[in-house]
């Protein structure tokens, strides 16, 4: 048998570049900005270990006070709990219907006319830097206390966060398609529902099941503010000390959270 | 084969048309992307049913040429008249009416992929039926159906009627295509290497049924080819590019293979 002998190694002409760039000024002088922001950003939250290692055996009382759970209130637990859930369904559902024809004028290529593009950005733009809590506020004064209040500051929440997605995704949709049927005399509306609604539709699934987990943690939180849910009957369970009953609410909220979630992962395997 | 070469054969670097029989006339023509001149003053014509292959290098403007034609790319110059009709000068509605008679195949044929053969095929009805009953199969109307089952039949692709185009072979994608060119029942159509992305034998076996079908109906043709073997097998006549400009215009059986390769260097 005979053998190859290995070739010699040979010296490159060009040396390879070096592992790392050397920074220049204007990058060094940003890091160093960083840094004193995030130094003055510690020192304005008042960060301390001392406060943290102090506070422990608070925690450690109301962890004891909150066992065993107290049950006697579960079917109202479930009851609410089911609102909670209803309101991110209901509130995902409107909005992701709402931000489909307004990422389709948020779009640079799709949208009608450079100024609705414009206005179509600006409004997804305000509903997504607006917090869904504060959206809750302005409904509880608009319709009042209750789930509808807060169904709507998720549906508000659900178009900035869907609109601006759906939009990116539609944007960087296969080029291809949408000009086969420009060349076959397509209107501007049948190329968005042809090509480029049909290639985006794993992101829209995608990210609506996302804004659904994220709605139905939100949906706790809104109860706070009256804008129903399960959230006020966890805020009265601490006010009133009953550390028992607020462990069973919490409890409940982690099964429900992780509900959620699986049954998202699961339409998302058998949809992608 | 160069432009002098082609003369000491004999054979026309340009072919005089019958203006009434012509479909496509170009004069002119000039377009530059990104600072690099891709058309250069062409002047083509094609006349009412025949099939021409337009050949030459890589970079030589035959695609940008094929989409300028329905102003897919603007061009910068020149005047242009396909089925007679004053390309220059439509607005959009006169457009997309131009554009719902040529029947446009891609080399890598533009399916959309989520969607089944069916409804990629009914997309060829676009243009003369507008709304949501041309975007799928399952909202179209039983007439559009049917003519787009048999547009299917025609490529012999019934059976996969139902199936994701994006679960298709190349060259059951490329029917599916030529498949919708067919339901815009076209009177000209234009191919961009309609057999570029395929094997050997499937692009063989392609061709052969696009060539066939657009001649049974008498269907102008316009297509672009990197194989030697198609551009002289299925066109009766050869139009060869080189740096924008047209290098040779001359009947297919005139030359041959061997003449040609200096426009694939």
């Amino acid at each position: 048998m005979s053998t190859v002998a290995p070739a010699a190694p040979t010296v490159p002409r060009h040396p390879a570049p070096p592992r790392f760039e050397r920074p220049g000024p204007g990058a060094f002088a940003a890091a160093v900005a960083a840094l004193a922001v995030l130094a003055a950003a510690i020192d304005g939250v008042g960060l301390s270990l001392t406060h943290l290692v102090e506070g422990i055996p608070s925690i450690g009382r109301i962890l004891e006070r909150m066992w065993p759970l107290d049950l006697s209130r579960l079917p109202f637990i479930g009851q609410a709990l089911l609102e909670t859930f209803q309101m991110a369904l209901v509130g995902t559902v409107l909005g992701v219907a709402l931000s489909v024809p307004l990422a389709i004028a948020a779009t640079r290529s799709h949208s009608p006319h450079p100024l609705v593009y414009l206005a179509a950005r600006g409004l997804i733009s305000v509903f997504r830097t607006v917090p869904d809590l504060v959206w809750a506020l302005l409904f509880v004064v608009a319709v009042g206390l209750g789930p509808f209040a807060g169904t709507l500051a998720i549906m508000v929440d659900a178009v900035g966060f869907c609109g601006r997605f759906f939009a990116e995704a539609m944007e960087e949709a296969d080029k291809g398609p949408q000009e086969a049927l420009r060349a076959l005399g397509a209107g501007r509306l049948g190329i968005v529902f042809c090509a480029v609604v049909p290639a985006s539709l794993p992101s829209f699934v995608n990210t609506a099941l996302f804004n659904l987990e994220k709605a139905t943690r939100s949906s706790v939180v809104l109860g706070l503010v009256g804008a129903g849910g399960i959230g006020i009957e966890l805020k009265v369970a601490m006010d009133l000390f009953s550390y028992d009953l607020a462990a069973t609410i919490i409890l409940a909220v982690f099964l429900l959270v992780v509900l959620v979630e699986q049954g998202s992962a699961l339409i998302r395997r058998r949809l992608m | 084969m160069s432009a002098a070469a082609a003369e000491r054969r004999d054979i026309p670097v340009a072919v005089a048309c019958e203006p009434a029989t012509v479909d496509l006339a170009a004069k002119g023509l000039a377009k530059s992307l990104g600072g690099r001149r891709i058309l250069d003053g062409v002047d083509l014509h094609v006349r009412r049913g025949q099939a021409v292959a337009l050949i030459g290098p890589n970079g030589a403007g035959k695609s940008t040429l094929l989409r300028c034609c329905l102003r897919l790319v603007e061009p910068e110059a020149g005047s242009l008249s396909l089925l007679d009709q004053d390309v220059m000068a439509l607005r959009a509605a006169g457009l997309r009416r131009l554009r719902a008679r040529v029947g446009f195949v891609f080399q890598r044929h533009n399916l959309v992929p989520r969607l089944s053969a069916l409804t990629n095929v009914i997309h060829g009805a676009q243009a003369r039926r507008a709304g949501p009953r041309v975007w799928l199969q399952g909202l179209a109307h039983a007439s559009v159906r049917e003519e787009a089952m048999h547009c299917l039949e025609r490529v012999g692709l019934c059976h996969v009627a139902r199936q994701r185009v994006d679960s298709l072979s190349g060259g059951q994608s490329q029917r599916v295509a030529i498949a919708r060119a067919l339901m815009q029942r076209p009177d000209f159509v234009i191919a961009d290497e309609p057999v570029a992305s395929l094997d050997p034998a499937a692009g063989e076996e392609v061709m052969e049924l696009f060539v066939d079908l657009m001649r049974r109906q008498r269907t102008t043709l316009l297509y672009t080819s990197h194989n030697l073997h198609h551009a002289l097998a299925y066109a009766d006549r050869l139009v060869a590019l080189r740096a924008g400009k047209i290098a040779l215009d001359a009947p297919a059986n005139a030359i041959d293979a061997a003449d040609l390769r200096g426009f694939y260097a």
